[in-house]
């Protein structure tokens, strides 16, 4: 029954994420506050991993998620229900895909799409923010000196602006052991 | 029956290679899906990028069912797209049962913490990116503030969300077409 369920919710997040991986966050987001699944704590350090490791980012946030629900079939269902509407839309778009491609109704879709999917992203990454620099102690003052210095390494600096995220994921997290972030 | 193994695996060795997703994969797929089995153009690999990118799902899966079907069908599609996420369903079962064990180390605290941090920024720096390329007049801007608005206060589904503004979308964008016609 679970496994009918995790399919489900994935399933849907395959059919309505639409901009790649990171526009499943705000459908995880909503299976995390509508099941016991997983927490939205737990959330943030699957971004991280699944930037990490190989795969596409969607793909890994599924399977991991499927993982923490139901071990490995867990991770298998919750994967298959993320592709499967791709599999289904794309093999009838390629057999249209001329008919697609001009279409007014299909081109007027994707005009409303994308900035609500980039809105929805948005409103997922605030929720990220919030738990990350909003802690019991108070405000997560050395998180922030952290973020400001990414932002300029990853948008401003020509050396690293092109360095592959995992290397700031990794640096990140030595800062984070050496400065004790967690206070622990 | 050897063709689709060798779809299967071609697939499930650019899901290794591939780090992140979406474009990162496109050089990869140039090289194993054109340049070394001959199975598609440059040009056929750019369009199903482009519209794997606007359908709905993740990005690499939509291209890699694309390309599936050129070589073998519909069938093919479907064994392609399994190549590409088995990889992500080994390393990540295995990595996730790892980090639930080792999840109350301090140090390993410590490094999540870090790494929140820098998680947030990547969301910041993919909402920028794709800012630029879907806010690109004032009712593009509406939608867009509308929806962030309402995905922050309401507890409503996001389905809602993204099949309300598919709808807008299509008014606004053949409403337009048709006064312009009439202009």
């Amino acid at each position: 029954m679970i496994y009918l369920q995790l399919f489900w919710e994935f399933f849907k997040t395959g059919l309505f994420a639409i901009g790649g991986g990171m526009a499943t966050l705000p459908f995880l987001y909503d299976m995390a506050d509508k099941t016991n699944w997983f927490t939205r704590a737990q959330l943030a350090d699957m971004i991280a991993v699944s930037e990490s490791t190989p795969g596409p980012i969607g793909v890994n946030m599924a399977t991991y998620v499927g993982y923490l629900t139901k071990g490995v079939p867990g991770a298998i269902t919750a994967t298959l229900g993320l592709v499967a509407p791709s599999i289904i839309i794309i093999l009838i778009v390629a057999a249209f895909l001329e008919a697609f491609r001009t279409s007014k109704y299909v081109g007027g879709a994707f005009y409303g799409l994308r900035p609500a999917s980039t809105a929805l992203i948005t409103s997922a990454g605030l929720i990220v923010v919030k738990e990350t620099f909003v802690v019991s102690t108070g405000f997560f003052w050395q998180g922030l000196i952290l973020a400001a210095v990414i932002i300029v390494l990853t948008n401003f600096v020509k050396q690293t602006k092109k360095w592959h995220p995992i290397v700031f994921i990794g640096l990140s997290a030595l800062v984070g052991v050496v400065f004790r972030f967690a206070g622990a | 029956m050897k063709l689709l193994w060798e779809l299967f695996f071609t697939f499930a060795r650019v899901g290794v290679m591939t780090f992140g997703g979406g474009y990162a994969m496109l050089p990869i797929l140039q090289r194993e899906v054109v340049e070394n089995k001959g199975w598609a153009t440059e040009e056929e690999l750019a369009d199903w990028f482009a519209i794997g990118q606007c359908t709905p799902g993740v990005i690499a899966v939509n291209t890699a069912t694309f390309a599936g079907r050129k070589v073998k069908g519909n069938i093919g599609g479907i064994v392609a797209t399994l190549g590409i996420v088995f990889p992500s369903i080994v390393i990540i079962s295995l990595l996730a049962g790892v980090i639930t064990t080792f999840a109350d180390v301090a140090w390993v605290k410590n490094a999540f913490a870090g790494i929140r941090v820098c998680v947030c920024v990547l969301i910041f720096n993919a909402v920028m990116k794709l800012w630029k390329k879907s806010v690109i007049d004032k009712a593009t801007l509406v939608i867009y503030l509308l929806i962030l608005a309402a995905s922050l206060f309401l507890d409503w589904s996001p389905v809602i969300f993204v099949v309300f503004a598919a709808l807008c979308g299509i008014v606004l964008q053949v409403k337009l077409k048709r006064g312009g016609e009439q202009a």
